[in-house]
């Protein structure tokens, strides 16, 4: 078994039992916490899809997360709270955005890409703002959570954090499945070396158009439960800083594996927490070690590891 | 002991008075913005509450109090998870927050669902006014709109066109739509700026083409200071500046002489002539070398109010209803002289026009030219179904 | 209407040459060096609170702004020293994060030593005020002082890259690095100097913006988005593109904030096109780019690599 399987499969079995332990510390909201670093794990495992297998550095990924929470909250506004019709709005808007924004980024490389993904990122993100049916720039309190088929899967903080933890290990499971797959090595093998996959017969627009489509419904998912984790929705989730901060989960923990994003978002956000608890000015040990941890380790959290075996 | 341990490492960075907490003591957690460039308005919400409490020997009603100072960030989904951690984590009874209105609406659903109060310093959101009206909220302060009827009625009777200008956001659609309720005269036009625009040249221009009587401007906060600045600068201070939020004690010390002759509106100004307020303004000055704005004003007497509430229950914090009661009554002595709450839980109280000037001891603050409507009735308190 | 024209214009062409001051030293570190700086608006706002602090203490704006700029450049040369030397040999995500981590800092930092509430300037007595420009029109003083300047400095970097032996250093570096550095010059020092100056002239912009717009946290971001636009419409590397596009970007973003609605009320109900506009106004300029990417991929001017 590869490194990264076992770490993810110890990672998986950390976290199980998290619950039970908040709550025998007399801490039980630190479950809600950690369930929205597992939104964030969803969200960085989608963007690594494309940034790190791919090599398409994307800088307006959270537009699909915005994507996501607006199918929910809109939706939830007109009283469709099954998730067994939001879901499937979401996945086909986030599709449809990555489809047309997708053909044309596509067409660019390296800095232009990543420029461009902003531009169509902060477009998104002003559509919303100006959206005053539903909020505009002050977002919107979500109308009711979400069901499924009737059943009530966020109704408990606990119930929440399983269904988001089983969703994370089965797009886990998918990413693996897609990464090992035939598309998947293309996908690899026009990041290692374009023209050699030109050679042998093989056009990568279809293959990276088609990954980034993947990634960003990927995301919308995560868009969903983010709404629902903070009843709320808000442009803000959009914004091109959310962007680079899932970047930087992804280049943190390891890009092109599928543990080290998740690792990454985990630790993303639950030092983002403790450093907020500790001072209002946690942006500056927050910055320092975001410069510090790039400059000192190479291939992130999940090359210390690999690095320490 | 552990509690006590982790609250203060919790609070560390922060100027707060965080005492240990006993069996029968209230818990209050204040909710401000104290990060980004938005900080100062939640910086003076905190000082006021935190001055009240100071005065009082860190008692609310008797009650030894625990205060909780915790950072919205100005991001409605944040504040969501920190208002549930107050609830979840601290047990608190009682919230004394937000700041802006976009916050307030988000944390307020929450707050009140798990039997919180909710004591707002500054946003009334029409939304909660109305039909939304929420029993377990109260508006410390005023529904957003009367500052700018307001404003509105004192324009009406001076100048036949007057052009608008807010951040294209909802709070600014929201303040030109109060202005407009009561502004009789004609609107000569309606600009909506981004929220992160620093320099205003172009609607400048657009004002100085379309020559209006007077402008009206909602910009509150940093964006105040840039317009008011740029305004001076271009040379239309011949036209008269009426504003809410955007000339007060928190933009001020940074518009300085740029802003002196601009006119406000609002319940409370540093000169108000009640003796309760002389005594806050030179509390708060002594403490803090600044000239208090609204928002220490209204969390000022957030925590005065709160306290009253709690005497009157006897300290018993259990008894919801009684609480709720005891906090309607307003049964204390405000700052801003009389002061009552309607049916919908927001205030029922004087409105002024104001306009800045320059203090003996070089410092800026606004001052009060009129009473223009005694005691209003907001425009939703209608539709609420509280009684 | 022609009037209104005409201000807007020098609104746009000001703002435009705001905008190439920063975007210059952005994209020559880009160009020349290979690095995405993230902290470039951040170094924008430190400018800012440069000449804000120093004209507090000097009482002039003007000497404030004399002492600002080599402060600012000081810094520049400190932050390549310490951080951005590591940062060479390093991935374009790598120094995105550095940087990002960096402008998070910088940000914080300002915050500490100044609080977070805005600080202002003064303007200078003998540029306040405004002066006819056309008929009845009048413009003020400052913010042609602003645009004089701006184009001085354009004039000054357009001599020294295409007159002097650094310019065409400068030149090969941004189309053949290794050369350069085969050719014998030290490269540390050509980029610890790109570098300083980069963070010299965004620096300097900030600086000049202080009587105008006030210095507060965050001021940066903006700003430093705006001008990767710049760079990336006119082609990373190439000050003439960075000069072209900054102007492009100032004279869109204000002629069409301002004549967008009025266009689009001849077009549509007056309610709807005013909604319309709000919508469109701020999205306008990420739609020039994407459609100037769609059509030329690597922007106006593409260096020659």
């Amino acid at each position: 078994m590869r490194l990264s399987d076992r770490a993810m499969l110890v990672t998986f079995a950390v976290l199980l039992p998290m619950p039970a332990l908040f709550s025998a510390m007399g801490e039980p909201f630190l479950t809600v916490v950690l369930t929205r670093a597992l939104i964030f794990a969803i969200a960085a495992l989608s963007l690594d899809l494309i940034l790190g297998f791919g090599a398409m550095v994307s800088f307006g990924h959270a537009a699909y997360l915005g994507i996501g929470a607006y199918a929910a909250g809109i939706l939830a506004a007109n009283g469709v709270t099954g998730l067994e019709v939001q879901l499937p709005v979401a996945l086909a808007a986030a599709g449809a955005f990555a489809l047309v924004t997708g053909a044309i980024s596509l067409r660019t490389r390296g800095v232009h890409f990543i420029m461009i993904t902003l531009a169509f990122g902060q477009m998104a993100y002003f559509l919303m703002s100006s959206l005053s049916a539903y909020g505009g720039d002050d977002g919107m309190a979500l109308a009711g959570r979400s069901t499924l088929f009737g059943a009530d899967p966020f109704g408990s903080s606990l119930r929440f954090f399983y269904v988001t933890l089983a969703l994370l290990a089965g797009i886990w499971a998918l990413l693996r499945a897609v990464t090992r797959s035939r598309f998947g090595r293309v996908l690899t093998g026009t990041r290692e070396n374009e023209t050699r996959m030109q050679a042998i017969g093989f056009s990568p627009f279809g293959y990276r158009l088609t990954a980034y489509a993947i990634s960003g419904m990927i995301a919308s998912v995560a868009g969903v439960l983010l709404a629902n984790h903070a009843a709320f929705v808000s442009p803000s989730y959009m914004g091109w800083a959310r962007s680079g901060e899932m970047i930087a989960m992804v280049v943190l923990g390891g890009m092109g594996t599928l543990t080290g994003p998740v690792l990454g978002a985990i630790a993303f956000i639950l030092s983002e927490e403790a450093l907020a608890r500790l001072t209002t000015h946690w942006r500056l040990p927050f910055g320092a070690a975001v410069v510090l941890a790039v400059l000192f380790t190479r291939g992130g959290l999940l090359g210390a590891l690999r690095g320490r075996r | 002991m552990k509690r006590i341990t982790r609250i203060s490492a919790l609070t560390a960075g922060l100027v707060l008075t965080a005492l240990p907490a006993l069996a029968e003591g209230v818990k209050v957690g204040v909710m401000m913005t104290l990060s980004g460039s938005a900080a100062v308005l939640g910086e003076q919400g905190r000082d006021g509450f935190l001055l009240a409490l100071e005065e009082m020997g860190g008692k609310l009603g008797g009650l030894e109090s625990e205060v909780i100072v915790v950072d919205d960030e100005l991001k409605p989904d944040v504040a969501v998870n920190r208002a549930r951690e107050l609830v979840e984590s601290h047990k608190v009874d009682v919230v004394v927050g937000a700041m802006y209105s976009n916050v307030q609406m988000a944390i307020t659903g929450p707050l009140t669902e798990a039997g919180v109060f909710v004591l707002s310093p500054n946003p009334g959101p029409s939304a909660l006014a109305g039909a939304g009206c929420n029993p377990n909220f109260f508006a410390v302060s005023y529904q957003n709109d009367q500052p700018d009827e307001v404003v509105g009625a004192y324009v009406s009777g001076k100048a036949a066109r007057t052009f608008l200008i807010a951040p294209n956001y909802q709070a600014g659609k929201d303040h030109l739509t109060g202005f407009k309720r009561t502004y009789t005269g004609e609107v000569a036009d309606e600009l909506y700026v981004p929220l992160d625009q620093m320099d205003y040249s172009a609607e400048l221009a657009q004002i100085a083409a379309a020559a209006p009587d007077a402008v009206y401007a909602f910009m509150p906060g940093g964006l105040g200071v840039n317009f008011v600045r740029q305004y001076r600068q271009a040379g239309l201070e011949t036209i008269p500046f009426y504003s809410t939020f955007t000339v007060d004690e928190v933009t001020l010390p940074a518009q300085k002489k740029d802003a002196v002759g601009f006119h406000s509106g609002g319940d409370w100004a540093p000169d108000l002539d009640t003796e309760r307020n002389r005594a806050f303004v030179a509390a708060f000055e002594a403490k803090y070398d600044r000239v208090p704005a609204s928002y220490a004003a209204h969390a000022y007497d957030a925590a005065y109010l709160l306290d009253s509430a709690i005497r009157a229950v006897g300290g018993n914090l259990a008894d919801k209803d009684a609480l709720r009661a005891a906090l309607k009554a307003a049964d204390f002595d405000s700052v801003r002289g009389e002061f009552s709450f309607g049916a919908n839980h927001f205030p029922l109280q004087d409105f002024y026009v104001t306009r800045v000037a320059e203090r003996a001891d070089g410092k800026f603050q606004t001052q009060i030219v009129e009473k223009v409507l005694e005691k209003p009735v907001d425009a939703y308190a209608a539709e609420c179904p509280m009684k | 209407m022609t009037n209104l024209l005409i201000l807007q214009g020098l609104n746009g062409l000001q703002f435009g040459v705001l905008l190439f001051l920063v975007a210059a030293g952005l994209t020559l570190i880009f160009g020349v060096m290979d690095v995405i700086n993230l902290a470039h608006g951040a170094q924008y706002m430190v400018g800012a609170y440069l000449a804000a602090a120093f004209t507090g203490l000097a009482g002039n704006f003007l000497l404030g702004l004399v002492l600002a700029v080599p402060v600012a450049l000081a810094f520049g040369l400190v932050l390549e020293w310490l951080v951005i030397r590591r940062l060479y040999d390093r991935s374009h995500l790598d120094q995105v994060l550095v940087t990002f981590g960096l402008m998070l800092m910088l940000n914080e930092g300002v915050r500490i030593l100044w609080g977070s509430a805005p600080i202002s300037v003064d303007l200078p007595e003998a540029l306040s005020g405004s002066i006819p420009v056309w008929g009845t029109l009048r413009y003020p003083v400052y913010r042609l002082a602003i645009l004089g300047a701006g184009l001085g400095v354009a004039l000054g970097l357009w001599w020294m890259i295409h007159r002097t032996r650094l310019g065409m250093l400068l030149r090969a570096g941004a189309s053949n690095r290794a050369m350069v550095s085969a050719l014998g010059t030290d490269i540390n020092r050509l980029f610890l100097l790109v570098f300083g100056a980069g963070a010299m002239l965004a620096g300097f912009a900030g600086a000049m913006m202080v009587p105008v717009i006030s210095a507060e946290p965050d001021m940066g971001d903006t700003v430093l988005i705006l001008t990767f636009v710049v760079i990336v419409i006119g082609g990373i590397g190439s000050i003439r593109g960075a000069f072209v596009a900054a102007l492009l970007v100032g004279l869109v973003d204000t002629l069409g904030r301002s004549f967008g609605p009025i266009l689009l009320r001849s077009l549509m109900e007056p309610d709807m096109a005013s909604q319309t506009g709000r919508t469109l106004a701020p999205m306008l300029i990420y739609i020039l780019m994407a459609a100037i990417l769609a059509v030329r991929p690597a922007g106006l001017f593409p260096v020659q690599r």
